[in-house]
């Protein structure tokens, strides 16, 4: 079998899986847990390999000091990537002790059961366990091609009896989140941000800070402002102070003009996309069919949105004699640390980056940045750890956004209806604005305002598969004349990054609504429509099973009340989701989700309530993205600042959703994280047109947005 | 700096501390009580919340003073791991969390809830849970968790 592309990189099987002698196993990966039960799907694997108990096993995640260069936790790559990798791994040793307890008991390996960390033979009644036989040494070698891991009739935990792992720390709150974080002697540190993106101080009489109780350091590097004391309320007082009291030259301003019009008049660079790759050549002129009896098009928007974690950014650091140790929540600890040595201009062995689990980070947030607040903040104090914390105008107003997008869509049908040509175009920012090594420029925040600023490094249009703007921008249809563009544009004014599901979000919503707006153009049932143009088994199968649950329930339709659904395939390569929504649209263009449906196959399931959550929890972000938010700026800086200027989704808005599970036991597992963010939002605005009669092509669906479209329609 | 006496899940504190102190600060910082979450600090997520004389308040922004003499009850004073409280433990068994950083501030308003109303429908739920925020979007898992502690709690 295929090895997984992790164990390319680190194909020893000691970096990834040690037996102790409290016969625990630990198990290292290079990637970290977000909350998306990524823990426990490791657990499971192994536990599952090597027939033990899952109590037996400890997952330590990414560590700078030891555990394999993963690079970052993200993309819905690592069931695929490091799952798999620990899946050929605990196989391989599965095979090793195996083969070394026949030799050791002179029976066939045929012959020999394993049962939690023992080996045993019932003819002879001899037994031996994993530890003996590895007589606590390393196993040296490598994991090859001819590893042949469990079928999965042989599973006893895979999709069945899988342990929930963690909870009772975390409802207990004993859960260690790098907020929590707790050294002897430790230091308070926060941070005074500019009042905008391009304030720069001017003036900070720093003697008033000085004065505030507990205030032990002053950090002041170019418009880089940290205050460090010993208790954290005074650090907390002491920045506001600090933040009062500092005097900024504001003069360059932000452009505020509208998103969607920067959007399409900014220079960019544009790119074909051809079977899901960018390629780097001349986009082809838009060729409509002679045949072409009816020409439709539409345009889709979507505005900024924010990670929102609910847990500020946080980290520790400590600078000691030999290195500095940094804490952070980070998506990846490798890289981090090359963008930290690069701002710091040292080796990058010389800083040591361990991840502690922050709250849900949904992408690239603040950890980042913060690493860098924290290392900035404990230079001055060698010896002294010092936990730094965002307040939340912090993580409301410097976080990296989900880029503004706007998608043009053009169709031109036969007389019958049928698709002749589909065309394609997304206009956005990046989505992929990561911090790593970037030489003597910068991605993390702090860089910019130092009193040796460094540069963003430029953009680059990326072209890999179903990548950043182009992401799900290529439609899983059976469309024969396709042309898909993306448009990577300059000069926007928001600082973005990647945000669950990145391009995706916004092209399936357009691809999807744009479906049945086709499906409606020539009095089709949608479902229908689509299904003419679908060959993979695969998306029919979870097309049919939402649609026909949607269908079974509610059939008498109130006023008012509507039903639309959506389907994707996250990256054409992941995990298939179709969602459908049932809602009620009021007079005053407020929308009230009652139930949704979700129907997903993402291959084999390794562990069904942590995929069900992960698609669930997608649902309910993205349509909280979709009815609720837009971050707002003006030419001073962000005004969403808070929860109340950036509301978000609530207990009472949230429908009654019910899951299926497609378990494709022979499959490959696939990633599921991101898979239900384009199809929601979709399938609420199909749902609103099947209520109201009403297109809804802007996001967010606010009450005011929805009058507005009425009042245009 | 003031002389404060306040009530922590039983145990009773002489506190000598800046009076102004948001009570959650010295919660986390002086009695080593992390599992009450600092969110945003304005009252608005819930994350803080912990119970004051049987209601669910916000901990993140009111004075430690406005809490002396005040009975208060964090996450860790109603369970532990060896011996999960009813709530705590039907959110064990409904896995109800993701990062389950907001957890402990929604189990805290939820007890506040049960402790009066034992037999509440799902609306008086999401009313009780209403500036509580979840961002992963555990909302039906945590419904169920605390629909399934209700039931638990009345036999």
């Amino acid at each position: 079998m295929k090895l997984s592309s992790s164990l390319e990189n680190n194909p020893d099987i000691d970096s990834w899986l040690q037996f102790h002698s409290d016969g625990k196993i630990t198990v290292s990966t290079g990637k970290v847990e977000l909350g998306q039960k990524l823990i426990t799907a490791f657990t499971v694997i192994v536990a599952e390999e090597l027939d033990v108990d899952p109590g037996r096993i400890i997952v330590i995640t990414a560590d700078t000091s030891g555990s394999p260069n993963e690079g970052y936790t993200a993309g819905s790559n690592s069931m695929e990537s490091s799952g798999m990798a620990l899946r050929q791994v605990s196989a391989k040793v599965r095979q090793v002790l195996l083969e070394k307890a026949s030799q050791q008991l002179g029976v066939q390996v045929e012959n020999l059961n394993l049962n939690d960390g023992e080996i045993s033979c019932s003819l002879t009644n001899q037994s031996v366990t994993y530890l003996e036989l590895t007589g606590g040494k390393n196993f040296n070698i490598k994991v090859s091609e001819d590893v042949v891991p469990k079928s999965h009739d042989q599973y006893n935990l895979i999709g069945k009896k899988v342990p929930g792992i963690g909870y009772e720390e975390l409802v207990t709150g004993a859960t260690t989140f790098i907020q929590d974080l707790e050294f002897p002697g430790m230091l308070h540190a926060r941070v005074v941000r500019p009042p905008g993106y391009n304030a720069r101080l001017q003036e900070l009489n720093e003697k008033y800070v000085w004065e505030m109780p507990g205030v032990v350091g002053v950090v002041v590097d170019g418009s880089f402002l940290s205050v460090v004391c010993e208790r954290e309320e005074q650090a907390v007082r002491a920045s506001k102070k600090m933040s009062g009291l500092a005097i900024w030259d504001e003069s360059k301003e932000i452009n505020t003009e509208n998103i969607f019009s920067q959007l399409k008049k900014n220079n960019r660079q544009s790119l074909p996309v051809i079977k899901g790759v960018a390629e780097l050549s001349a986009v082809p002129s838009m060729k409509p069919p002679q045949n072409s009896a009816k020409t439709i098009s539409a345009t889709y928007q979507r505005p900024y949105h924010m990670h929102g974690s609910v847990g500020p950014s946080a980290a520790m650091a400590l600078y000691d004699d030999q290195e500095i140790k940094v804490w952070s929540h980070s998506q990846g600890v490798y890289p981090l640390r090359h963008a930290l040595a690069d701002v710091l201009g040292i080796e990058e062995d010389m800083i040591h980056v361990v991840h502690v689990p922050g709250a849900g980070c949904y992408g690239h947030n603040g950890a980042d940045d913060a690493a860098l607040d924290a290392v900035l903040a404990a230079r001055a104090f060698p010896g002294k750890p010092v936990l730094l914390k965002w307040e939340r105008v912090d993580e409301h107003s410097w976080e990296p956004y989900g880029s503004a997008m706007q998608i043009e869509l053009k169709a031109n049908l036969d007389k019958s209806g049928k698709v002749l040509y589909w065309n394609h175009e997304t206009y956005s920012d990046t989505h992929l604005k990561r911090p790593s090594s970037h030489g003597k420029k910068s991605r993390l925040l702090a860089s910019w305002h130092m009193q040796l600023p460094k540069q963003a490094p430029q953009v680059k249009p990326i072209t890999g598969y179903h990548s950043g703007i182009h992401r799900n921008a290529d439609p899983i249809y059976d469309f024969k004349d396709r042309r898909i563009v993306k448009h990577l544009v300059e000069n926007l004014p928001l600082r973005v990054s990647t945000l669950r599901s990145l391009g995706a979000y916004a092209n399936v919503f357009a691809i999807e609504s744009f479906m049945d707006e086709l499906a409606h153009s020539c009095g089709r049932n949608p479902l229908e429509f689509r299904m003419d143009y679908l060959s993979d088994y695969r998306a029919k199968a979870v097309l049919e099973a939402a649609v026909e649950k949607a269908n079974s329930r509610i059939s008498s339709k109130s006023e008012g009340h509507g039903r639309g659904f959506a389907l994707a395939r996250y990256k054409n390569a992941k995990c298939y989701a179709a969602v459908a929504v049932d809602l009620l649209v009021d007079d005053y263009g407020s929308i009230k989700l009652l139930r949704a449906v979700i129907a997903a196959d993402a291959g084999q399931v390794i562990d069904p309530d942590g995929f069900r959550s992960q698609l669930e929890g997608g649902l309910i972000q993205s349509a909280s993205w979709t009815l609720k938010e837009q971050v707002k700026f003006d030419e001073k800086g962000i005004t969403s600042q808070d929860w109340e200027s950036y509301p978000i989704i609530t207990f009472a808005d949230v429908p009654e959703i019910e899951t299926i599970l497609i378990d494709r036991k022979d499959s490959p597992v696939l990633g599921a994280g991101e898979a239900t963010q384009g199809p929601t939002a979709a399938a609420i605005s199909n749902a609103v047109f099947d209520a109201v009669g009403l297109r809804l092509r802007r996001i967010p669906f606010t009450p005011e947005m929805v009058l507005e479209a009425a009042a245009e329609a | 700096m003031g002389n404060i006496r306040i009530n922590v899940n039983g145990c009773e504190h002489q506190l000598e501390v800046d009076e102004r102190t948001p009570l959650i600060y010295i919660l986390r910082n002086d009695l080593g009580l992390k599992g009450t979450k600092l969110g945003c600090g304005l009252e608005q997520c819930g994350a803080c919340k912990v119970i004051v004389d049987g209601k669910a308040v916000f901990s993140c922004n009111s004075p430690v003073s406005s809490f002396a003499n005040c009975s208060v009850t964090t996450i860790e004073g109603i369970g532990t791991a060896e011996k999960l409280h009813p709530i705590q433990k039907s959110f064990v068994k409904e896995k109800a969390a993701q990062c389950g950083y907001c957890i402990p501030g929604i189990i805290m308003a939820a007890k506040a809830l049960l402790d009066t109303t034992p037999c509440p429908d799902k609306e008086m739920v999401c009313e009780a849970l209403a500036d509580n925020l979840c961002r992963c979007g555990t909302h039906p898992q945590i419904l169920k968790a605390v629909m399934r502690a209700a039931s638990e709690m009345r036999k």
